[in-house]
């Protein structure tokens, strides 16, 4: 894959597309596209934690790729490194070897000023605590990473409506996300995850703080209406029952990735 | 209204600053409190400071000169009379007057005693007079007559009018003039003007009579050799602000009540500190996942300490300003029930004032920006 392919799929996605909706990908929500290109590429990590005699490796020699148009699950024990990984391809946690390039720019030869804003400006999270602000309304709370890009703050929450629209929960804009279900405040972090419309989404066990059917109608909500062939979503579960959405599952085990598995594509069709 | 750019992080600072009441309300009631408590001190003090200058303002003469040890205007030390003439024979001395300040005890009509204090004004020029609300300055020089200060000790004369008589040291007087004066007087007595040669007749003297001698030398420029020529008679030649210095100075360092008021000043300080450090620290411990969150979506140091350093400012000033207005409400109101409340704002209060909730603030933001800077987006991954 090359920097400017990928150059000209940002372009593509940004304002003015239709958020959050596969409309204009060419290809149905539940297969990867044939054309699609690595979104992320991770070659040869290895992450070490503690010094001395509590040294560990937390991730060893790992290398993966991720794709534009795929739900990519990291799955694994506590302790697997999963969410060690998630952090070093997000450009959170320097590895210690190895490269990352998402979407054609290696990441981890950017200074730390340039690794924000290519975070704020490519990559959209979603924490399992969610990590709303209970003083904020919802509507502004989606708006947010529109703000930290120095966006006029009524274009901003102008903007979060829509996506709040998107997730469904536009009649309840000015309400404090105290005030919301677990799913609702999930969706209100998906929304403000999407707003500034990243090209990699990542989440970190959406599911975990949701009941068994709430948090399966999330991921199919992810799956079929924030997916699309010009966003990679990466998701850090434990929660097997959610994995019918994945396309590619990469297990992880003591820090090495241990295989990866085709997810179940028809779950879109 | 359109927000641009950096004004939105600001605004997203505001609220969730402003939007979480009780801590807000707890900050601004620290830094209120502080302000408030601060500002009372030094503004009671600064009140009794002018109050113990009154003299030297309401006379309003350059140049005093007076023995070397007089400390305050009410301490005077009387000097022999050729220290007058003296002076007047100084270069640059454009005249040299007399001045009488004592006190005296008036029984009053209905046979109860007040003390009060009396200026004796040179005779012929009635130099430093004050300005007349009722009356002729020059019945002054009528038999017996005095002037009396309109002020907050007034009514302790029991209601005063033009041509009432007293007795002041078994001395028959009668008040031919009301005057009022810029300062009242520090010691909640009443104040009489007299000539200097009746003051000096009715009063009780030692062996000499001058309290002061007034100077009003030719220009400013004289004044150095007056203060060098007064020097060699052996007194001592002071200008009004001087003479207002050197009396603020006693009282600070050697009365007991500067101390006093920079112990209750520094009390106050610490009580905003803690009030005001503890509850940021706890709003910025309450949000520091949240601020681990902007991170972790893109939000670089320099601008979550912006935010930070925005709240707190916003916080300082806000409670400032709450901190002098119920200042001065009080203020006011004190005033209005006692006349005789002495406290004045000034600048230099003010500036203390606002240099200490800087330092409240910039102790509060430290610990702050510390935690935040300190806080890894990886650590919300593994929250």
């Amino acid at each position: 894959m090359t920097v400017e392919s990928t150059a000209d799929k940002s372009a593509a996605a940004k304002p003015g597309n239709t958020p959050g909706t596969t409309s204009g990908s060419g290809s149905a929500p539940g297969a990867i596209p044939s054309d699609a290109k690595d979104a992320i590429i991770a070659r040869g990590i290895n992450k070490f934690f503690g010094e001395g005699e509590a040294r560990t490796q937390a991730l060893k020699e790992v290398s993966f790729e991720g794709r534009f148009g795929e739900m990519l699950y990291i799955v694994g024990p506590s302790g697997s490194g999963k969410t060690t990984l998630l952090s070093v391809v997000s450009g959170i946690l320097r590895p210690d070897a190895g490269t990352v390039s998402v979407k054609g720019q290696q990441i981890w030869t950017m200074s730390a000023d340039e690794i924000c804003g290519f975070r704020l400006h490519t990559i959209g999270f979603v924490f399992q605590d969610y990590h709303l602000f209970p003083r904020l309304t919802t509507a502004e709370n989606v708006a947010i990473p529109l703000i930290l890009q120095q966006r006029a703050w009524d274009e901003a929450i102008s903007e979060a409506l829509r996506y709040l629209k998107v997730v469904g929960l536009e009649d309840r804009a000015n309400l404090p996300p105290v005030k919301l279900s677990g799913g609702e405040q999930q969706r209100v972090a998906i929304a403000r995850a999407i707003v500034s419309q990243p090209d990699i989404l990542i989440f970190d066990e959406p599911t975990a703080s949701l009941d068994g059917d709430t948090g399966k109608a999330i991921v199919h909500f992810v799956r079929h209406e924030i997916l699309t062939d010009k966003r990679c979503i990466v998701i850090v579960t434990h929660d097997a029952r959610i994995y019918e959405y994945a396309h590619r599952i990469l297990r992880m085990e003591d820090g090495q990735l241990k295989g990866v598995e085709d997810g179940d594509t028809s779950i879109g069709d | 209204m359109q927000l641009k750019g950096f004004t939105g992080e600001i605004l997203l600072a505001y609220k969730l600053l402003v939007n979480d009441r009780t801590k807000f309300a707890a900050l601004l009631l620290g830094i209120t409190f502080a302000v408030f408590l601060m500002l009372m001190m030094m503004s009671m003090f600064a009140g009794v400071l002018q109050r113990s200058s009154s003299t030297v303002i309401n006379i309003g003469a350059k140049v005093w000169v007076m023995d070397p040890a007089v400390n305050t205007p009410a301490n005077s030390i009387p000097m022999p009379d050729y220290v007058q003439d003296a002076v007047r024979s100084i270069a640059g001395v454009r005249y040299a007057v007399p001045l009488y300040t004592g006190s005296g005890l008036v029984k009053l009509k209905d046979g109860s005693f007040q003390a009060a204090s009396v200026l004796g004004l040179d005779d012929s020029s009635l130099f430093g007079r004050p300005k007349l609300l009722k009356g002729n300055i020059e019945d002054i020089y009528a038999e017996n007559g005095f002037i009396a200060v309109q002020d907050a000790d007034f009514e302790k004369l029991k209601d005063p009018q033009m041509g009432a008589e007293f007795e002041i040291n078994n001395n028959r007087a009668v008040i031919v003039g009301i005057a009022k004066v810029t300062i009242s007087g520090l010691f909640g007595i009443p104040t009489l003007y007299t000539t200097y040669n009746r003051a000096i007749q009715y009063l009780p003297q030692t062996q000499f009579t001058a309290s002061y001698v007034l100077v009003e030398p030719k220009s400013p420029a004289d004044v150095p050799h007056i203060k060098d020529e007064v020097q060699r008679l052996g007194y001592l030649a002071l200008t009004e602000q001087e003479f207002i210095d050197r009396t603020t100075q006693w009282y600070e360092f050697h009365t007991g009540l500067g101390m006093n008021i920079l112990i209750m000043t520094v009390v106050s300080f610490i009580v905003g500190l803690s009030i005001s450090g503890q509850t940021f620290y706890t709003f910025i411990i309450e949000n520091l996942e949240r601020f681990g969150a902007l991170k972790a979506i893109g939000a670089k140091g320099s601008e979550l300490v912006a935010m930070i350093l925005f709240q707190s400012t916003f916080t300082a000033l806000t409670g400032y300003g709450l901190g002098i207005g119920l200042c001065s409400g009080l203020m006011a109101l004190a005033k209005w029930r006692l006349p005789d409340y002495a406290a004045i704002m000034t600048f230099p209060s003010l500036g203390i004032a606002l240099g200490m909730v800087i330092i409240i603030v910039a102790i509060s933001s430290y610990i702050g920006v510390r935690r935040v800077l300190r806080i890894e987006p990886f650590d919300i991954f593994r929250s």
